[in-house]
């Protein structure tokens, strides 16, 4: 037996070395009421915040604790709905997916409406244009001859094929980032090629004739001009600017 | 009906600026052939007139002029390829960054024994 002889037992530490640190941010928000202002304002807020919290997180804070009238989508808040795209740090963003110490904590967080679509409070945009493009590709499975009988089989191989474009959310992160839509909102969008993506190269699908005449439309596929803006800001992680690349290999060749 | 809206400037990244460049040479290149198309239509008119008219070229601010076209027009072209990998080669889009870096690289290497040159000749007054 051995007798440590330490020193006395020191205080119980004053800071809990597992604690997350909390600080104070400042949210830089772009307001807009459309009833009183006449062009959007900037608007700073102070939050009492903890790094492992998210954007969203400290725009509850603002609207719960400081200014009931910030308005502002969201609904799953776990980066599966899509609803709460913005623009943090001048650039599309999902709220609920950007930590705050990933956010620059230190200098005002910028937060403001994604850009091209038509604002209509604070961080809300009028989605419909958005919507109309996604439903001129026919976003829904078009089979073809009689009504199956059986299972309608695919390989694992057909499947992997547009593995990739069905996880979009339909967020608009990809297509309010695009230069392209900026200046032309006829412009179908990366958002509405994806979701044609997912079903031209649907080996259960036959619709693809029709889809890709939609796409070589003059504000389809050819408009795009591989900016990988809209890559960069798919909080899914689908390589929209790739997809976009294989529709319009597709069209040129019309093989699938 | 609400009007879109515009905000900050987006910050993307090299694929977005790489576009603004391109645009940007894009039109510088399209007034210069403008001009071109112009003066060099003028030989079938007058040939002592061309020759003028060309010889007005020779000073040193249409000399750094010639510069920046060809700079503008260097990086229009080879940026057009990366473009191009982008789209028709199947891995373009994931070396993209690298081309354009790429891209970078090369405008510098060809630039610099051009403007040496080129100086060279501003200086002589050519």
């Amino acid at each position: 037996m051995t007798t440590l002889d330490t020193e006395p037992a020191t205080p119980a530490a004053t800071v809990d070395v597992g604690a997350v640190a909390s600080f104070t941010i400042t949210l830089r928000i772009r307001r807009f009421n459309p009833e009183v202002d006449p062009e959007p304002h900037w608007e700073d807020y102070q939050v009492q915040a903890y790094g492992s919290e998210r954007v969203l997180d400290a725009l509850h804070k603002v609207k719960w604790e400081q200014d009931g009238t910030l308005t502002f989508r969201r609904s799953c808040a776990h980066g599966v709905c899509g609803s709460d795209a913005m623009r943090i740090n001048g650039r599309n963003r999902l709220a609920c997916k950007t930590l705050i110490k990933d956010a620059s904590p230190d200098r005002p967080i910028t937060i403001e409406a994604v850009k091209g679509l038509p604002l209509l409070k604070d961080l809300v945009v009028d989605m419909e244009p958005f919507f109309d493009s996604y439903r001129d590709v026919m976003p829904f499975l078009i089979p073809s001859g009689h009504e199956p009988t059986r299972e309608n089989l695919q390989s694992r191989e057909e499947r992997a094929r547009f593995d990739e474009t069905t996880k979009c959310i339909l967020c608009a992160a990809c297509t309010t980032s695009c230069p392209v839509f900026w200046t032309d909102g006829q412009y179908l969008g990366p958002a509405a090629i994806v979701a044609a993506h997912r079903f031209i190269f649907d080996s259960r699908d036959h619709g693809a004739r029709e889809r890709l005449e939609v796409l070589n439309d003059r504000e389809g596929v050819w408009r795009c001009r591989t900016t990988f803006n809209c890559t960069e800001a798919c909080p899914r992680g689908i390589h929209v600017t790739a997809m976009i690349a294989e529709v319009k290999k597709a069209l040129l060749t019309r093989t699938m | 009906m609400p009007k879109a809206s515009v905000g900050t400037l987006y910050r993307g990244h090299e694929g977005m600026w790489s576009w603004v460049a391109h645009r940007i040479t894009g039109v510088l290149v399209f007034f210069f052939l403008f001009a071109h198309v112009l003066d060099t239509a003028l030989v079938r008119v007058s040939p002592n007139d061309y020759n003028t008219v060309i010889a007005t070229y020779k000073n040193p601010i249409v000399g750094l002029l010639e510069a920046g076209l060809v700079g503008a027009v260097l990086y229009h072209a080879l940026n057009g390829l990366r473009v191009m990998a982008v789209d028709f080669w199947g891995k373009g889009p994931r070396f993209q960054k690298t081309m354009l870096w790429s891209v970078v690289v090369l405008w510098v290497v060809l630039m610099v024994p051009f403007l040496i040159v080129q100086l060279g000749h501003i200086a002589q007054g050519a």
